[in-house]
């Protein structure tokens, strides 16, 4: 499931989507969604890139929505869903520290129980619920974290990294739950090192590079800023890439990039450009002009791994010459 | 009575069931600062309940303590450990409280480095509530440490003047100086953010307080110095004070006066620093 569109035509309509990206990777500045707005980012960063900031830093939350958090308090912290203090809990079981967390957030010693077990099978979690959280799997885990932060219907609920570590199916858990928690009409804010992530599941995406954010945008923008797709071509023989490395660049008038392997080259086709299939045309007389054998040509729609990697390519390089 | 939903396929009844979940509870008032307070004191007690390794030093030392000084020193300055125990005992009671209030505050310096308050930062509960709470498992923790040595003197043949009624007032005179010793540990956990410090610092100052002290020697045998400090050592006076009412000797009001005002003035220096120092990890 891809997203189109930034949230417009979605159904129950009448919820905007506000951009939170930049704020967020400022620390200095605060996230202040306003009440009926939906925010979905997901932070996507390479090593070292500042998305540990955002997650140490948190997010101060000035207006909260309705009874959320209190005016200054933070949504922050490492693992897991922020709104939740599972993690901390291990010896307890996962029946206890749902309860604890309920009483945290002012529910009754009734309502406590009745939420609590009511989580724990919406979850599948009754057969553990009284084991220690300790002896979880990583799903089981995930899937408490989930639940810890729906213990009162959060207005926003931060996920750091919800599906790191999980198995495919897992994974697809996850994402088939936090589709329905923002459904529901709660705000999702998620940090992921998964582009595919993202792109099943974020309506807004921010790209966030080393502290900064680079580029932000639905999944479809920020692929169009990439161009029409991408020019994949494998050689038959690896030592004549640099000849058409060069080849390419200047027919095709744009950045190429050596892929991991030794045959390839891919060549993002600049924007703007509706005459796709003769700009290829132009570029293979080119290529067998110069006597480079090609093996294979494909175009290919870019990805968002594509735009990842060109919208961070800029900072990479600056990197290089500083 | 079972709904059909229940014995339905499971996928099905997921679906249906996480829907209802999201529609459902809404944020309501925030938590009483009590009501915060007691949940976390009956967290860190559930903690316990599933690792009783947590109560190795609560019990260890009390023991170690109430069996190694009746019959070391016991022997020596009276003859009967029976005969002794009856001016030893509430001294070592309140000499093994005050120890194991040192681990309280060990355990929060290894909370801090663990990140656990950056986590409890978005509750919507009082800042406090987190040592409050802390205060109350510890009390637990005293209760339980008290128990082992009054029962280990009641085996080894000490029989208490006072009574249960005098027993419970000492437990308690002893009890709220060590959580008023466990606030100074909670400010020192919160500014050297080690658990090894924190014992460190916590042992220079809990080893004079407990051997400058009368609860194992009379002060009229040491030399001058020594004597004034004894003599203004809490430790002493809450020692005094246990001996008091656990004997039903009465007469000296003054050392719990003294105990009382030591276990306040303590409170009222240490609680608002803990909690500035707590508002300050954030």
């Amino acid at each position: 499931m891809l997203e189109s569109d930034d949230g417009g035509g979605e159904p129950g309509g009448g919820r905007r989507t506000v951009e939170v990206a930049r704020r967020l990777a400022s620390p200095d500045e605060p996230l202040e969604p306003r009440r009926d707005d939906v925010v979905r980012v997901v932070g996507l960063g390479t090593r070292d890139s500042g998305q540990g900031r955002v997650q140490h830093q948190g997010i101060a939350v000035d207006e909260p929505p309705p009874g959320v958090q209190e005016p200054g308090q933070r949504v922050g912290g490492r693992g897991g869903v922020e709104a939740g203090v599972v993690e901390q809990g291990d010896d307890l079981t996962g029946y206890e520290n749902l309860t604890v967390l309920g009483r945290l957030h002012g529910l009754s010693r009734a309502a406590c129980r009745r939420r609590a077990g009511d989580l724990l099978s919406g979850f599948d979690l009754t057969g553990a619920a009284d084991r220690p959280v300790g002896g979880y799997s990583g799903g089981m885990r995930r899937r408490l974290d989930l639940a810890a932060g729906l213990i009162v219907t959060p207005d926003l609920l931060f996920l750091d990294e919800p599906t790191t570590g999980l198995d495919p199916r897992g994974r697809g858990r996850v994402w088939e739950l936090v589709r329905r928690i923002a459904t529901a009409g709660t705000t999702v804010l998620l940090t992921t090192q998964y582009l595919d992530e993202a792109d099943q599941l974020a309506e807004r995406i921010a790209v966030i590079d080393r502290g900064r954010v680079v580029a932000e945008g639905t999944s479809a923008q920020l692929k169009s800023r990439v161009g029409p797709g991408t020019l994949h071509v494998r050689l038959l023989d690896g030592d004549q890439r640099p000849r058409a490395h060069q080849v390419l660049a200047t027919a095709l008038d744009g950045t190429v990039r050596p892929a991991a392997d030794p045959l390839a080259l891919s060549i993002p086709l600049p924007t703007g450009r509706t005459d796709v299939a003769r700009l290829i045309g132009h570029a293979m007389t080119r290529l067998a002009d110069a006597q480079v054998a090609v093996a294979e040509v494909t175009l290919g729609q870019p990805t968002l791994d594509e735009a990842f990697l060109a919208l961070t390519a800029t900072t990479d390089q600056e990197d290089v010459s500083a | 009575m079972r709904s059909p939903a229940a014995v339905s396929h499971p996928a099905v009844a997921e679906t249906h069931q996480i829907d209802l979940l999201l529609a459902a509870t809404r944020p309501r008032r925030r938590p009483r600062a009590l009501t915060a307070s007691a949940t976390f004191g009956r967290r860190a007690l559930l903690k316990i309940k599933h690792d009783p390794k947590q109560l190795v030093d609560s019990v260890a030392i009390p023991i170690l303590f109430t069996v190694l000084f009746t019959y070391l020193f016991g022997g020596a300055v009276s003859g009967s450990p029976g005969a002794y125990l009856e001016h030893l005992l509430p001294g070592t009671l309140s000499m093994s409280i005050a120890i194991v209030t040192m681990y309280g505050g060990a355990r929060l310096a290894q909370d801090v480095t663990t990140g656990v308050f950056e986590r409890l930062s978005s509750l919507p509960v009082w800042r406090g509530a987190f040592v409050l709470g802390g205060l109350l498992s510890d009390a637990a923790r005293y209760l339980f440490a008290s128990a082992i040595v009054v029962v280990l003197g009641l085996i080894m043949g000490y029989r208490p003047d006072g009574g249960a009624p005098g027993v419970l007032a000492a437990v308690a005179v002893i009890v709220a100086f060590g959580l008023a010793l466990s606030l100074l540990w909670a400010a020192v956990a919160l500014l050297v953010r080690d658990p090894a410090v924190v014992i460190s610092i916590a042992n220079v100052v809990l080893m004079p307080l407990s051997f400058a002290s009368n609860i194992f020697v009379e002060p009229e045998t040491m030399p001058g110095r020594l004597r004034t400090f004894v003599d203004v050592n809490p430790l002493s006076h809450v020692a005094t004070t246990a001996r008091d009412l656990m004997n039903d000797t009465g007469g000296t009001g003054g050392s719990l006066a003294w105990t009382l005002i030591a276990t306040a003035a303590l409170t009222a220096i240490c609680a608002p620093l803990t909690l500035r120092l707590y508002a300050k990890q954030h």
